[in-house]
């Protein structure tokens, strides 16, 4: 299978629908993800972002259409298994284990990359390759100094750090970020927009994001997407610029 | 759970002190009766492994707390095992395989759902053994012989020896508990917490969440299985009662008494509501409605059960100024 | 198998599924609307059979103690919402099903102390204590038909209820949405404590009328109970319908497996609940997840 897949794209959805009955969240989606490249994927409420990312995660089936990763399809296969190809999943409504610490919130993270966790006899904090992993994801999103607080108990802008931390701590490949920005104060969007570019060295990021201005200073490309549909896939210039995006997305956005 | 409160470890440490010269003083009567509750303790320890850290609420527990009796009854009249090498591993193997199917179909569903269903097929063991005849119908069967211990043919324990089948129930007691703390500390049992708390999120980072519940499921199990066998030999019978609704609802009435999530409560659950059930019951012939307010008094004055009120007094004493 | 075997086993299914379905869909409204799982609510099956026993008993006509019993079983139904359940809601499942546990042992004891321990015959009413010939050897008594009857006025009267009145619309939307009654500002203590009430009293009624069929014994309710958090579960939770067609279910495969193979008789109706959760595990009307 050398040459499925063009050269430089790790993920990609080939007609990927998704059908609530009579409504088409995602209708005939074909896209490809550059690998080491930032491409954002914008649209108006209700666009379906956050489904088609759903269908690239596992976390729905798509009515029709597939999905490969590095070339191998991995269409309708369960979350578990798609991330433990390389693939992290932050979440638009925080999801994150409220009742445990930072720390062990990574840990289980970095403990899933273990070839299994049926290990029943050694205590877990003996394992110092899963805690130096969860320590290490804990200090690049910047809350190396809560380790020991509960997650419940602190603010969202630090929820939302951690759930971006969660992710690294599974040391995936690729990331999916849905509006990781949202609900977070100036400062703490800096913060993290300062880390998502750290992180696009080294990983490719798949970002949803509503503010334009984070969108358009990171992303390499940039999909916009209306109605389920792929309206235009471009680079920041050629976004910008399309008469049809103007139209259908940023005028209205302006008239906000 | 991690660390116990140094107060608490203390009173475990006591307790057990307490439990193992007990036989020097006691009588035959209250021998049995603490034999008695720490099968009842084994069984509490494998229910909390499943309702208070992986968050499986089962109703049918008692399910494999019965089957272990039966398959042990069956191991001795059918193939003439007597010697505990033989029959304690067969019957876990029994257990441990009806929990894996009991447990496959069930961990497809939730919350009350599970409820009802771990409920359903308790039930349909119940009926099993209840209408037929080969298992001796509702007067359930006999087991005649107590298991032995024997090397080369030499015996070397007997469990017809009340006082050597009490240190028996005493290690496995022991034993149940080292092993599912063991177990909640290793990786294994940072994915059940995981789970209990956001599944979704688990199954997301990369767990076959299902897997991971099915094994949970299996080891409570064959604990419970542990606990059957025990149970059954003490008595010399088993019968369709032992694997009743009220038998895996009581289960539960000690885990949560004791304090669900915490491992030590429900092994003193078993013991509270053992010893408050011989009491009330020599008082008054109406002792179950003793017995039924009590429970609800639990139910709405001490949610967290017996292990919160320890741990709340443990927290009461820091709080107080210096003198 | 004949055609009137078919015809009696059928009589029977369609009558033990009625009955089922009075007590289930209590049980079904009391979780629906007030998210309790009811333990105790067979307790009320059996206290409504020992009251029918009692006070046929004391009047001499069962329609008479039937009509005396259900205020009696209404007004316990409402002490014990106001005493015990009313403190749970908003609590974990697991809670519900420890304090409604602790109701069970406390009701069961109330009847041994008030009636004892004996098993009890109710005599059928004289009025229906007829038969109906069926074939020329075989008949059926007129008295499981007005069970039947009674059963179905019962059901079309809670129709009318739950879709023709105010309190219906609310039950409605409590079943739906629990959450969206409360912001409407509606009295929520006394929609709960109605609908417990009337579910107590539905399963009060079902062991009244099923006194005279079988025996009024210590116990019965326990069994009632298991049977109709099956019946239940089958049709998902909170779903009238859903308990409907789970009753009949149950009814026709019990009263068929009894006859037709005893041996698993006992197994196949929760045998039939697992399969059914297997396939739909939300059950077969249930919609959102419990």
């Amino acid at each position: 299978m050398a040459d499925s897949g063009r050269a430089g794209t790790i993920l990609e959805a080939v007609g990927l629908s998704k059908q609530f009955g009579a409504l088409a969240a995602v209708n005939n989606v074909t896209l490809g993800f550059e690998s080491g490249r930032v491409h954002a994927v914008i649209g108006p409420n209700g666009a379906g972002k956050t489904t088609f990312l759903n269908l690239l995660s596992g976390e729905m089936r798509p009515s029709a259409g597939n999905v490969r990763f590095k070339g191998q399809d991995i269409t309708g296969a369960p979350p578990n298994r798609i991330s433990r190809l390389g693939i992290g999943r932050s979440y638009q409504r925080t999801n994150i284990f409220l009742a445990l610490t930072c720390l062990e919130n990574c840990w289980i993270a970095a403990q899933s990359r273990l070839p299994s966790s049926m290990r029943f006899v050694r205590p877990a904090h003996r394992l110092t390759s899963v805690r130096e992993q969860a320590e290490r994801a804990l200090a690049t999103c910047g809350l190396a100094g809560r380790a020991g607080t509960v997650a419940a108990a602190m603010s969202y802008g630090e929820q939302r750090q951690l759930e971006i931390g969660m992710m690294l701590a599974a040391r995936p490949q690729l990331l999916m970020l849905d509006e990781p920005l949202a609900g977070m104060g100036h400062d703490e969007s800096l913060q993290v927009i300062d880390l998502l570019r750290r992180l696009a060295a080294d990983h490719t990021l798949i970002l949803i994001e509503h503010d334009m201005d984070a969108v358009f200073s990171i992303a390499d490309r940039i999909t916009v997407m209306v109605n389920g549909e792929v309206l235009e896939t471009g680079s920041i210039e050629q976004i910008r610029g399309s008469p049809a995006v103007q139209e259908a997305y940023l005028g209205r956005e302006d008239a906000e | 759970m991690t660390v116990l409160p140094r107060l608490v470890l203390l009173l475990l440490l006591i307790g057990l002190a307490a439990l193992v010269v007990f036989p020097f003083f006691a009588e035959r009567f209250y021998l049995q009766l603490v034999t008695k509750i720490m099968v009842t303790a084994i069984l509490a320890i494998s229910l909390d492994l499943l309702v208070g850290y992986a968050g499986m609420v089962s109703f049918g527990h008692a399910a494999f707390f019965g089957l272990a009796g039966y398959a042990l009854a069956v191991l001795q009249r059918d193939f003439g095992l007597v010697l505990l090498w033989t029959t304690l591993p067969a019957v876990l193997a029994v257990c441990g395989v009806a929990a894996l199917i009991v447990g496959w179909f069930s961990i497809r569903t939730s919350g009350i759902y599970f409820i009802m269903i771990t409920l359903a097929f308790a039930q349909m063991l119940y009926y099993y053994f209840n209408d037929s005849r080969a298992f001796g119908g509702s007067d359930g069967m006999f087991i005649d012989t107590k298991p032995t211990i024997e090397i080369f043919g030499f015996e070397l324990v007997s469990l017809r020896n009340r006082i050597a089948f009490y240190y028996v129930t005493l290690g496995a007691l022991v034993a149940s508990y080292l092993i599912v703390r063991m177990i909640l500390l290793s990786p294994f049992g940072r994915v059940i917490a995981a789970i209990r708390i956001n599944e979704p999120r688990a199954r997301a980072l990369g767990y076959a969440t299902r897997n991971y519940k099915l094994a949970c499921f299996v080891i409570a199990g064959m604990l419970a299985g542990l606990a059957g066998y025990l149970g059954a030999a003490q008595y010399g019978v088993i019968n369709p009662a032992f694997l009743s609704w009220h038998q895996s609802g009581q289960a539960l009435v000690v885990v949560i008494l004791g304090g669900m999530g915490t491992l030590f409560g429900p092994v003193l659950g078993a013991f509270v509501l053992t010893l408050l059930e011989e009491f009330v019951s020599g008082l008054t012939e109406r002792w179950l409605v003793v017995i039924g307010a009590f429970v609800i008094a639990v139910v709405l004055l001490l949610p967290g059960g017996i292990a919160s009120l320890l741990v709340r007094l443990r927290f009461g004493r820091r709080m107080q100024p210096a003198p | 198998m004949d055609l009137s075997f078919l015809l009696i086993q059928s009589l029977n299914s369609i009558q033990y599924g009625f009955l089922l379905f009075l007590v289930a869909s209590g049980l079904t409204l009391i979780f629906g609307i007030m998210g309790i799982i009811n333990l105790a609510h067979g307790s009320f099956y059996m206290i409504g059979a020992y009251l029918a026993y009692w006070l046929n008993l004391k009047t001499g006509n069962l329609l008479l103690a039937i009509a005396i019993g259900l205020p009696l079983t209404i007004g316990l139904g409402l002490v014990v919402e106001r005493l015990a359940i009313g403190f749970l809601y908003s609590r974990d499942h697991l809670y519900q099903v420890l304090l409604t546990y602790g109701l069970i042992l406390i009701l069961n004891e109330m009847q041994r102390i008030l009636w004892g321990n004996d098993v009890h015959g109710v005599p059928v009413p004289d009025v229906l204590a007829a038969s109906v010939p069926l074939t020329q050897t075989q008949s059926y008594p007129v008295y499981r038909f007005f069970i039947s009857a009674a059963c179905i006025a019962v059901a079309a009267a809670m129709y009318l209820v739950i879709h023709k009145t105010r309190l219906g619309m609310t039950i409605r939307a409590g079943a739906v949405n629990r959450e969206m009654v409360q912001i409407l500002g509606i009295d929520v203590g006394r929609l709960f404590a109605i609908v417990f009430s009337l579910g107590a009293a539905l399963a009060a009624f079902s062991g009244m009328l099923s006194a005279p069929v079988n025996s009024v014994y210590p116990g019965m309710g326990e069994q009632i109970l298991i049977i109709s958090f099956v019946v239940v579960v089958i049709g998902g939770i909170g779903s009238i319908l859903g308990a409907f067609v789970g009753a009949m279910l149950i009814g026709f495969v019990d009263t068929f497996g009894k006859v037709l193979v005893p041996e698993i008789a006992g197994i196949a109706v929760y045998a039939l609940m697992a399969v059914v959760l297997l396939w739909r595990p939300q059950g077969l009307f249930g919609g959102r997840p419990a």
